[in-house]
């Protein structure tokens, strides 16, 4: 953060906003979570909540609404395209079997064993 | 021999070499934890059957510690717009809530820690608690990493505020990056571990 002593002072008030913020966002990630939701909702509901504190952190806390070298956005931006990508990889693992069913190896035991019964 | 130090900034860049190097080192921070946040998706979404996190993880406790991670970004901001103001006492103060808090939130994983051993929830009881344990272990090292270098700034490296403070304040900048940098590694783990 670059600017003035009188410039730093006027952050202050939107420091203890964020805080406010934060405090507010990890009360209702805890809430959500005793949602009675699909696990799937669940989680997308658990990364919208962190997403959103985590862009104020890096927003306020970090200064990077202020930023303004094309250096760190660039930096921060190819880091960005590299993560989405990191994280996109375990998807396509799933590609191969997408639409069978996962089962454990011995799910039909129950069945069997009463087949062999009769 | 003295190291050179300049805070002006580098007109090819646009930012000072210090703002720079500590965005680069994040940025290489963020692949770190990335590639382990991947490896989680991957475990979970292929395995059948998945623990819920609060089976083996106290959530007040992790609620706690966000919390107090989240006091110690609030104070290390108020650290640093205090150097820049000119008030050492506050500067002080600030800092030196920011080491008391992080100290306090390793005091509290520590006893989560001992309770999981105590249980024999350890990383080879099974995959969750594997990267619970990775993960959680790599962000505690954070934040003892963390500690040191605020704890010099509170101590021995404020000296500096009286003879080069541009060049403290510049320190006191890089030091809060990496800190909310940290807080914010947390405010991810904290719903993916003990939440979901």
């Amino acid at each position: 953060m670059s600017g003035s002593p009188e410039e730093v002072k006027k952050h202050i008030g939107v420091y203890l906003k964020v805080a406010g913020a934060l405090g507010v966002g990890t009360v209702v990630t805890v809430l959500a979570s005793f949602l009675d939701v699909a696990i799937a909702l669940g989680i997308v509901i658990a990364l919208i909540i962190a997403l959103t504190k985590g862009s104020l952190v890096v927003a306020f806390f970090m200064h990077l609404l202020e930023e303004r070298s094309k250096a760190i956005l660039w930096t921060l931006a190819l880091t960005a395209t590299f993560w989405f990508f990191l994280m996109l990889l375990p998807l396509f693992t799933m590609s191969d079997h997408i639409g069978t069913p996962q089962t454990l190896s011995n799910a039909d035991a129950a069945e069997a064993h009463a087949e062999e019964a009769h | 021999m003295e190291i050179p130090y300049t805070v002006a900034e580098r007109p090819d860049t646009g930012v000072n070499n210090v703002k720079l190097g500590i965005w680069l080192f994040l940025a290489s921070e963020v692949m770190l934890f990335g590639g382990l946040f991947s490896s989680y998706v991957l475990l979970r979404v292929g395995a059948i059957e998945w623990p819920l996190g609060a089976e083996f993880v106290n959530i007040p406790i992790g609620t706690f510690n966000t919390a107090v991670l989240i006091g110690s970004s609030v104070t290390m901001v108020m650290a640093f717009a205090s150097a820049k103001m000119g008030d050492f006492a506050k500067y002080k103060t600030y800092m030196g809530t920011t080491i008391l808090l992080a100290v306090l939130f390793l005091m509290v994983k520590s006893y989560e820690y001992w309770e999981k051993i105590s249980h024999d929830h350890l990383p080879s009881h099974g995959t969750f608690l594997a990267i619970y344990w990775t993960m959680t272990g790599l962000h505690g090292l954070h934040i003892i990493g963390g500690i040191a270098v605020n704890g010099f700034l509170w101590g021995p490296g404020s000296s500096m505020f009286h003879t080069k403070r541009d060049q403290f304040i510049n320190r006191v900048e890089a030091a809060g990056l990496y800190w909310h940098f940290v807080d914010l590694v947390w405010i991810f783990l904290f719903p993916v571990l003990y939440l979901l």
